[in-house]
């Protein structure tokens, strides 16, 4: 903990964060190139063939849709418990991140699902956890969006945050629990040939370093943004 | 008690009582949670009242698979236990064929043989480049279908 509390100062977290964000874009981008270059080029899978080359894209972006979103809900109980500063802005600033990644999930998983299932959407359990995912980002933004006070904010969407973590493990195993359309996790079970695992783990890599430098650059303007708003204030009052 | 342990209490006792909210009104609709019904379901009738439309998933039958007419087809499906035949008209996926996941959505007529209005395919968690499934089946360790 006393390593957190030496990093909870924001002059200092900003001058670490913008020292290490070129490291990260820059690794971001070779992990990118060569995971797409490997998993572009690798053979395709027997039974479905290139659709299944999707999963690049739909794996990736499933698996960092709900990283994110834990990664949101412990900052959060950070915040309301420990009133930590720098956990608030972390979550703050994951949400549309971790929403973009559910957005590229859904999407790309209806890509697939077309050509392999036979439909662009099916209401099965996984499907559907997953959609309420997209939503309870929006919602999280949309109370960051509704309340001006940061404080009163910050307070509300921790709230929404962790209650909605409960969705996580019902997305993990809804494929368990109930009879499905989509098939259940493979990856780490060792049932992906490693010709196609690999460049799977590259780009998982890959945007997980994504996720990190734009984080670090967002949580950057939002400390920024709060000094200006707070010396606004101040001159106000004067 | 400090402020800090108190809002961790307040936290934690939240998320749980949250959790067994959930985890109690998923098993109370576990039945309307399910995409389909196996055929052994089917067979011993757990699915919804008769005369309703339901979906019913497993695997295409080896050998069970007939062409009638131009665009109408037969087939079986089977969870390995139990088997229902299924009368479909229509395109099927391109997924589509004997060992491979099905979900056919449609009725039960009287005669045991489930009617379906739309057919789609299911594929399991395995990838592999299509030299190891041969290689794979050479060694007769292959354990999907054909």
């Amino acid at each position: 903990m006393a390593n957190l509390h030496w990093l909870a100062n924001p002059g200092r977290f900003l001058r670490i964060s913008n020292a290490v964000v070129p490291y990260l874009a820059g690794l971001t981008v070779v992990l990118l190139a060569y995971g797409l270059w490997r998993g572009l080029t690798a053979p395709h899978d027997a039974t479905q063939g290139a659709p299944a080359t999707i999963m690049y894209m739909h794996v990736p972006s499933a698996i960092m849709s709900m990283t994110v979103y834990g990664g949101m809900a412990v900052a959060s109980a950070v915040a309301l418990i420990w009133k930590h500063p720098l956990a608030d802005i972390a979550a703050k600033s994951s949400a549309l991140i971790g929403a973009g990644f559910t957005a590229t999930c859904l999407i790309s998983g209806s890509m697939w699902g077309r050509p392999t299932w036979g439909t662009y959407w099916a209401w099965d359990a996984r499907l559907t956890s997953e959609l309420v995912l997209f939503f309870v980002y929006l919602g999280y933004i949309a109370i960051w969006q509704a309340i001006e006070d940061p404080q009163r904010a910050g307070r509300a969407a921790a709230i929404l945050a962790l209650a909605g973590s409960v969705n996580l493990p019902i997305i993990h195993y809804s494929v368990e629990w109930w009879n499905t359309l989509h098939q259940p996790a493979g990856l780490l079970q060792g049932k992906t040939d490693p010709v196609l695992a690999v460049p799977l783990l590259t780009l998982l890599a890959a945007f997980f370093c994504f996720y990190v430098t734009v984080l670090l650059l967002r949580m950057e303007r939002e400390i920024v943004g709060r000094k200006i708003r707070q010396l606004r204030l101040l001159q106000a009052q004067a | 008690m400090t402020r800090k342990r108190q809002r961790m209490i307040f936290v934690l006792s939240g998320l749980g009582a949250l959790g067994l909210a959930t985890g109690l009104t998923l098993f109370a609709l576990r039945d309307n949670l399910v995409f389909f019904y196996s055929p052994t379901q089917v067979v011993l009738r757990e699915m919804p009242v008769e005369n309703r439309n339901f979906r019913i998933g497993g695997l295409v039958e080896a050998g069970s698979l007939e062409r009638v007419g131009a665009d109408t087809i037969r087939f079986a499906v089977t969870d390995t236990a139990n088997a229902v035949r299924v009368t479909y008209t229509g395109l099927v996926p391109n997924l589509f064929k004997e060992g491979q996941g099905v979900v056919a959505e449609g009725r039960l007529g009287t005669d045991g043989v489930f009617v379906a209005s739309s057919i789609l395919a299911k594929h399991d968690e395995t990838y592999m480049p299509k030299e190891v499934m041969d290689a794979l089946k050479a060694q007769g360790n292959w354990k999907g279908g054909d």
